[in-house]
C-alpha cells in the first residue's frame, strides 16, 4: 500500500520548548492510523502539523519534513489554503459554526469551488450523506446547525470536511465528548471513510484505537516509541513502555 | 482499574491453580487406583471429578467478567485468554482420570492384577512429569520450562504405541483376558492424551509470555 503521508525526522516547537523529537511515521493510503499516548505527548501537535494549522499562532514552528504524496508540505511555497482543503480536520468538540445545516457543509465549498446552486446542492447532499447524517437532516437544512445532537453536530462536522473532497482527515479525540451511541455511529463512519480518505485519528480511546485503526503510533514525551499494525500493538507489542501505557499501567 | 484489574487476574490465577491441583492430584489417584486395583479409590476419583467440572465454569465466567469489564490487551489480554484455555484443558485433565479410575472396574473384576505385565511405569511417569513442569512452567512463567515439556510430547507418543504392541501380544497370548488388556489400553490412550495436555498447556504458556503462538508452527512455516 503507497504511503500517504510520511513524516521524517519531524521537530516541533513551542518557542524554545521542543515537544516533538525527531519524528519518523509512515501513514498509508486509505487506513485507519490511530495515534495513542498519554496526555502531553504530543499526539495533538503532531495531527497539527499535517495541515500547518499551528502557523496560526505565533512562536510555533515545525522543523524536518511531512510529506503528503511525496511532497514537503512545511516548505513555505506550498499553498496552505490548498493543503488544508486536503487535509482536512476535526476536533475534539464539535465545532458547527452558526449557521445552517445546509451552510455549514456549503461554506467549505463556495471557499474553494465555484459551484452552480443546483452543484452546490449536490455536493451538500453527497457530503452528508458521506457523513452518515443526510436521512436525518434533510427535511431541516436550513435549521441551525447548532440545534442538532452532539453526535449529530459531529457528523455535520465530518460532512463539512469531506465535502471539499480532501485526502486526508485528521480527527482530534472526536468522539470523547459523545455518548457510546454517538460514538459507534462515528466509529461505524470513519471505517467507511476510509474507503476513500486516509484517516489519522488522536484518541484516549485504547479500544477504540483497536476497533478501528489499521495502524498505531505510540508517542510517549514526544517521541514515537512504537509504530505497528494495530493488531500487533494491543496483542503483542514490542516496546515495554507500549505495553505499559496500553494496558494502564500509567498514562 | 489498573489495581483492581491486577486483583482480578491475581484471584482468577489462584482459582486455576487450585483446580489444576486438583486434577493432577486426581490423576495421581486415578493411577494409583489402577495399579493396586482399588475400586474405592476409583470412586472416589469419579466423584471427586463434579469439582473440577464447577471449578471449570466458575473461572470461565470470571474470565468473561474480567474480559467484558476490563477489555484487556497486550500481555493483560493474553494472560485472560490464556487462562481460559488452560482452563478447558484442567477440566479434560479431570475427565481422564475419571475414564482411568473407569477402567478399574472391569479390570479389577479379573481377580488378577497384571498391569505389571503393561510396564506402565515410564508412561505414568513421564506423562505425570509432563503435567506437572507444565503447570509449573505456568505458576511461574518459565518458557523454558515449557519448551522442555513439549520436546518430551513425542516419548510419550512412542510409549503408548509400545503399549498397544504390548497389549496386542498379550491379548493374542491370553485372548480371554482381552478386556483386561483393552482397559489398559484406554488407559495408555488417556496417559496420551493426558501427555498432550500438558504440550498444549506449555504451548498456551509460551504465547502469554511471549506473545507467539507455537502451534503448528512447523507446518505454518513449511508453507
Amino acid at each position: 500500500m503507497p504511503l500517504k503521508l510520511e513524516a521524517k525526522n519531524l521537530n516541533f516547537f513551542y518557542g524554545s520548548e521542543q515537544v516533538l523529537f525527531d519524528n519518523n511515521l509512515p501513514v498509508e493510503e486509505k487506513k485507519i492510523t490511530a495515534v495513542i499516548g498519554p496526555s502531553g505527548c504530543g499526539k495533538s501537535t503532531f495531527l497539527r502539523v499535517c495541515n500547518r494549522i499551528f502557523e496560526l499562532y505565533r512562536n510555533q514552528r515545525a522543523e524536518g519534513e511531512l510529506l503528503l504524496d511525496g511532497v514537503n508540505v512545511l516548505l513555505p511555497e506550498v499553498d496552505i489554503l490548498e493543503l488544508r482543503r486536503n487535509v482536512g480536520m476535526i476536533f475534539q468538540k464539535p465545532t458547527p459554526f452558526p449557521m445552517s445545516v445546509f451552510d455549514n457543509v456549503a461554506y467549505p465549498l463556495k471557499l474553494h469551488f465555484k459551484l452552480s446552486r443546483r452543484e452546490m446542492f449536490d455536493r451538500v447532499e453527497q457530503a452528508l450523506r458521506g457523513a452518515s447524517l443526510w436521512d436525518e437532516v434533510k427535511d431541516k437544512l436550513k435549521t441551525s446547525g447548532l440545534e442538532l445532537s452532539g453526535g449529530q453536530q459531529q457528523r455535520l462536522c465530518i460532512a463539512r470536511a469531506i465535502a471539499s473532497e480532501p485526502e486526508v482527515l485528521l480527527m482530534d479525540e472526536p468522539t470523547s465528548a459523545l455518548d457510546p451511541l454517538a460514538t459507534g455511529k462515528i466509529e461505524e463512519l470513519m471505517v467507511e471513510l476510509k474507503k476513500r480518505f486516509t484517516i489519522m485519528v488522536v484518541t484516549h480511546n485504547m479500544q477504540q484505537a483497536a476497533r478501528i485503526s489499521d495502524a498505531t503510533a505510540f508517542f510517549f514525551k514526544g517521541v514515537i516509541i512504537e509504530h505497528g499494525a494495530t493488531n500487533q500493538i494491543f496483542t503483542n507489542p514490542k516496546n515495554r513502555k507500549t505495553e505499559e501505557y496500553i494496558t494502564g499501567r500509567f498514562g | 482499574m489498573t489495581v483492581h484489574f491486577i486483583r482480578e487476574i491475581d484471584n482468577l490465577t489462584m482459582l486455576l491453580l487450585e483446580v489444576t491441583s486438583k486434577a493432577e492430584h486426581a490423576v495421581h489417584l486415578a493411577i494409583q487406583a489402577m495399579l493396586s486395583h482399588d475400586v474405592s479409590l476409583a470412586q472416589k476419583v469419579i466423584d471427586s471429578d463434579d469439582e473440577i467440572d464447577v471449578a471449570e465454569i466458575r473461572i470461565e465466567e470470571e474470565c468473561l467478567k474480567i474480559l467484558a469489564l476490563y477489555q484487556p490487551v497486550a500481555r493483560d489480554l493474553r494472560k485472560v485468554i490464556t487462562i481460559l484455555k488452560v482452563n478447558n484443558e484442567i477440566e479434560r485433565v479431570g475427565d481422564l482420570a475419571v475414564n482411568i479410575a473407569e477402567r478399574v472396574f472391569d479390570m479389577a473384576s479379573y481377580g488378577e492384577n497384571m498391569v505389571e505385565k503393561l510396564d506402565f511405569e515410564e508412561m505414568t511417569n513421564k506423562a505425570c512429569g509432563m503435567l506437572k513442569k507444565s503447570i509449573d512452567s505456568l505458576t511461574f512463567r518459565e518458557v523454558v520450562t515449557a519448551a522442555e515439556v513439549i520436546s518430551l510430547d513425542e516419548e510419550v507418543d512412542k510409549l503408548h504405541h509400545d503399549a498397544y504392541l504390548l497389549a496386542r501380544e498379550k491379548m493374542l497370548q491370553h485372548p480371554n483376558q482381552s478386556g483386561y488388556y483393552l482397559d489398559c489400553l484406554t488407559i495408555s490412550r488417556c496417559l496420551e492424551r493426558i501427555a498432550d495436555i500438558a504440550t498444549n498447556i506449555s504451548e498456551d504458556v509460551i504465547y502469554m509470555e511471549r506473545g507467539i503462538i507455537v502451534r503448528h508452527l512447523h507446518e505454518r512455516e513449511q508453507k
